[in-house]
């Protein structure tokens, strides 16, 4: 028999996932040659994006820290893609063992994968959910077995809501995870934007038309648009800056030009 | 770590610092660049020992090199800088007093090391890497296919498990896949149903726009489409369902299968046309009923142009007294029979016959020439009925009345022709029966005209249209005013003054005469009481009785009642009652007339000499006047008088005396019939040569200029 119409599609891994593209920007080898070429051609447009990856990724670094700093020891990393070097889960529990991370994405390789990362570490869980519906991700088995709701907790929407169009309410689906989070709670908060990219943005277009064409397309946001996801958070010092901008620890002669494209932010919940 | 900057331990610093900002910029750290730093110094350290010691240990240096990706220096460029750095500072800063050239040497000999090390490790971390994630897409598959697989097992169990017919075809019609309910519908096998093509499914009852609908579908201009269908079934009956078709599509929208949603109709179907039919027909005749009669009816009259309709409406004369007498089994026998022979004569297309209830039938034709087709249908009808029918061993003549309407379509509604054939129908019926009339807009027009006055009627008491005129009676003696005939009238808000003859026969027929006799009494007596308080004689007053209220229990009590209210005497009241209402009267009926003659008032005998009177009679009945006919008086408006009349009139007169009756003579026009009937010894005499009836004031003034004449 064929498969029937109505019965779900299966998994296409001939198709490009942008977890992957962005663990091949960051010099892994979790891809496929499908992920690999997109991501080549999207850096004929923008060489500089493994530069943003890796401050992107130095910043959720730095960022975590912070929280733990703060007292935060429970994480929800929505869109936390392929695990690979440097996860939350590391640096948080590294900073206070016994920390718990529930690390969400919508991509079934990513969650398998994840899945084998954490295996045996009983304080980590991973969810298939998507944000579009954060109903579903705050009403997991995982969230409710590791986050105590009733605490605070640190959100992360790192390099993710830019997967959002705005016709699937970005804003409404933070809004309504933070309606679900205790007062003290921290949005760690990255975006993509044309803004801080030191290249023409007709230019950077082409990479934006490249995740067009596999069907993920790219959203850069201006940076009042990306202010207005702090909605209802006190955004905490230095406010939303450049990734590199935000609590550096490094000197500015180390960094890329490059890794001053987007934007990062931390905010907190009254 | 504190060093001095010129010792060993700060010239390892030295080369390492290097080291970091050649290689950091190539990595994918997440660390800063210091804590880079940090990392890569204890391989300095290592580098450092491993160029000084006695033997060379290539391990030390792969394991270098390996670190680095382990650091996630994955780029080839972190290799090439690394051993770009240890070629040019490892001897310079780590080196001891050995020979240069040895040092050099060992820089190498620790570089292809490291450069082996670093493809090694990295070779294994890219291994590592794609297994895990190749591992990864597999399990996710794997969720996805047992997730697809669990579905397909619920559509499937929903698919076979349905109750409803499901079938599958492509789009040129060919059955892919049908559920086992379909199977069971048609009573086939899947095997056979798949060798079928949607297209060989027709039926003659399909609805003309079914096989659109379908083409419009599989061609992608319709998502669906449902109908009422039949299908054959190989045992030969009809399968009705109701079918829903819907378009399937793929991912990218064009249209790929077509799905078939049936549910068997078939016993509901059947139990809808018995329950219509059952609805739509007499049970006892098996006749279509007044339902489906008038549906047709509506259906003949709505019809276009030029088409015209023939309706015979018959009633059986006297079927009552056969079910009285022979039983309603009989009765029933009867009408099954005259139900099959009206049968028998509307064969023709657009002609049949219904039973409406009881004992009425109606034959409907329809077409162009209806005006003779309705003729030979009432003809066909009458003959039909002419042998008798035979039950229980009797013959029973069957005879009937028949009501034809015939007319164009599109005129008049059903009720309304219905109606004409009823009234129709009871004109032949009032004229003695088993025969046919035809229908008279003029003779329906009274009829209406006659039954709107009817249920007119008791409102018209309430609401006070009644009045009444006086025509005087006259002594013809002294010619003074005796006393005068309350006459009623009707002031029809529609149809003006009306006299008795048109509704005192509707009231005695609804029994509204007893309570319209009551107050025409009444207003009478206190009429007569008026007249009484102002004039010196004694006027009296002569109102009718109609037959009814002469059997009406209360008359006596009510009349005396009505005068003792008025307080006045009963010599003022003389009741006229027909002479036709008394023929054959017993001693029951006379009883109460006897009892208001005795208490003193006067009884009248209306219209004598129409009847046909004993005048034997005439002595037992309590009556002190003879009212003459004007047929009597008519002979002598002329000059000379027709010598019978005036012979008849005088033995009538003669009679009456004798037997101490008074006579009045109606009609009195002309002087010469005033003069006539005096000369024959008559009474009192009314009539327009002295007075019309009119309003009680005329009345008066006739009796004043009497009384001082």
């Amino acid at each position: 028999m064929e498969r029937p119409a109505w019965a779900p599609r299966s998994i296409d891994i001939s198709v490009p996932s942008v977890s992957r593209m962005y663990d091949y920007y960051l010099g892994g080898s979790h891809n496929f040659e499908v992920d690999r070429e997109a991501a080549r051609k999207a850096m004929e447009f923008l060489p500089g994006l493994p530069k943003i990856m890796q401050a992107n990724r130095a910043f959720l670094r730095r960022a975590v820290r912070f929280a733990a700093e703060q007292g935060i020891d429970q994480y929800l990393d929505v869109g936390s893609g392929i695990p690979t070097f440097g996860n939350v889960h590391e640096i948080a529990q590294a900073a206070r063992p016994g920390a718990r991370v529930v690390y969400v994405d919508h991509d079934p390789v990513a969650v398998a994968h994840s899945e084998a990362v954490l295996a045996g570490n009983e304080d980590a869980g991973v969810v298939a959910a998507d944000l579009r519906k954060p109903r579903e991700i705050l009403t997991s088995p995982e969230v409710a077995r590791l986050i105590d709701l009733d605490r605070p907790v640190a959100l992360l929407l790192v390099a993710v809501l830019h997967f959002l169009e705005d016709a699937d309410e970005p804003h409404r689906a933070v809004a309504e995870l933070r309606a679900a989070l205790a007062p003290g709670s921290l949005l760690i908060l990255t975006h993509a934007s044309y803004e801080g990219i030191p290249l023409p943005e007709e230019r950077a277009e082409g990479a934006v038309d490249v995740y067009r064409d596999i069907r993920n397309p790219l959203v850069m946001r201006p940076r009042d648009e990306i202010a207005r996801f702090f909605d209802g958070f006190e955004l905490l010092d230095p406010g939303l800056v450049h990734l590199p901008n935000w609590r550096p620890e490094s000197a500015r002669e180390d960094e890329d030009d490059f890794a001053f494209s987007g934007f990062a932010g931390v905010g907190r919940t009254a | 770590m504190s060093a001095e900057p010129d010792g060993p331990e700060g010239r390892v610093r030295r080369l390492t610092t290097i080291w970091s900002r050649a290689v950091y910029p190539v990595t994918s750290t997440s660390l800063t660049r210091a804590e880079f730093e940090e990392l890569l110094l204890p391989l300095a350290h290592r580098l450092s020992r491993a160029l000084r010691a006695r033997s060379f240990d290539a391990g030390e240096a792969r394991a270098v090199g390996a670190a680095l990706v382990e650091a996630h220096g994955t780029d080839p460029e972190v290799l090439a800088r690394t051993l770009d750095c240890v070629d040019a500072y490892l001897v310079l800063y780590c080196g001891d007093d050995s020979p240069q050239d040895q040092l050099r040497m060992r820089s190498s000999r620790l570089q292809h090391a490291m450069a082996a090390g670093y493809a090694q490790a990295l070779r294994e971390r890219t291994r590592a890497e794609q297994e895990c994630i190749a591992q990864a897409a597999l399990r996710a598959q794997g969720v996805v296919a047992e997730a697809l697989h669990a579905s397909e097992a619920r559509f499937r169990a929903v698919f076979e498990g349905a109750a409803i017919g499901i079938g599958i075809a492509d789009l040129d019609g060919n059955v892919l896949q049908v559920n086992g309910a379909l199977q069971r519908m048609f009573g086939v096998s899947e095997t056979t149903m798949r060798g079928r093509k949607v297209r060989d499914w027709t039926h003659p009852e399909d609805a003309p726009q079914t096989w659109r609908l379908y083409e419009e579908l599989v061609r992608g201009e319709r998502d669906h489409y449902h109908v009422e269908k039949a299908f054959h079934r190989t045992d030969g009956t009809a399968l009705w369902t109701n079918l829903t078709v819907s378009l399937l599509r793929d991912a990218d929208g064009a249209p790929q299968y077509q799905l078939a949603l049936m549910e068997d109709t078939t016993e509901r179907r059947l139990l809808h046309l018995r329950l219509r039919y059952e609805a739509t027909h007499d049970a006892l005749t098996g006749l279509p009923n007044r339902t489906l009669f008038f549906e047709r009816l509506e259906k003949a009259l709505a019809a276009g142009e030029g088409q015209r309709f023939g309706l015979c409406y018959l009633d059986l004369d006297g079927f009552k007294a056969i079910n009285d007498s022979l039983g309603h089994a009989a009765g029933d026998r009867l009408l099954v029979e005259v139900a099959d022979r009206l049968q028998s004569c509307t064969t023709a297309p657009g002609e049949m016959v219904a039973r409406l209830g009881g004992d009425e039938f109606v034959a409907l034709t329809t077409g162009r020439d209806t005006e003779r087709g309705v003729e030979e249908l009432a003809e066909r009808i009458t003959h039909a009925l002419l042998t008798p029918v035979g039950i229980d061993g009797r013959d029973l003549l069957v005879r009937g009345s028949l009501g034809i309407v015939e007319g164009p379509a599109g005129e008049r509604t059903a009720a309304e022709v219905l109606r004409s054939a009823d009234i129709t129908m009871y004109r032949a019926k009032s004229a003695g029966g088993n025969r046919a009339e035809l229908a008279d807009p003029e003779a329906d027009a009274r009829a209406i005209t006659r039954h709107g006055l009817t249920t007119a009627l008791p409102s018209a008491l309430e609401r006070g249209e009644f009045f009444i005129e006086y025509q005087p009676l006259v002594h013809l003696g002294d010619g003074t005013v005796s006393g005068a005939e309350a006459l009623v009238r009707w002031l029809h808000p529609q149809h003006g003054v009306l006299g008795p003859d048109r509704f005192i026969p509707l009231a005695e027929h609804t029994g509204l005469i007893v309570p319209l006799g009551r107050w025409v009494l009444e207003e009478s007596i206190r009429q007569a009481r008026a007249w009484r308080e102002k004039t010196a004689g004694p006027l009296r007053i002569n109102v009718n009785l109609s037959p009814c209220q002469l059997t009406h229990p209360g008359l006596v009590q009510d009349t005396v009642d009505i005068l003792e209210r008025a307080g006045v005497t009963p010599d003022a009241l003389c009741l006229e009652v027909t002479e036709s209402a008394l023929i054959g009267a017993d001693d029951g009926l006379l009883k109460p007339l006897r009892r208001l003659a005795e208490m003193g008032v006067d009884i009248a005998l209306d219209d004598f000499g129409t009847g046909y009177s004993n005048l034997a009679n005439l002595r037992r009945l309590p009556v002190s006047v003879l009212k003459l006919d004007r047929s009597f008086t008519q002979g002598m408006q002329q000059y000379p008088a027709d010598p019978v009349d005036l012979k008849i009139v005088e033995g009538v007169v003669s009679l009456a005396h004798s037997l101490d009756l008074a006579v009045t003579v109606e009609g009195v026009e002309t002087s010469a019939q005033a003069d006539q009937l005096r000369l024959l010894g008559c009474d009192t005499a009314q009539g327009w040569y002295y007075a019309r009836p009119g309003p009680p004031e005329q009345l008066h003034t006739l009796a004043l200029a009497d009384a001082t004449s």
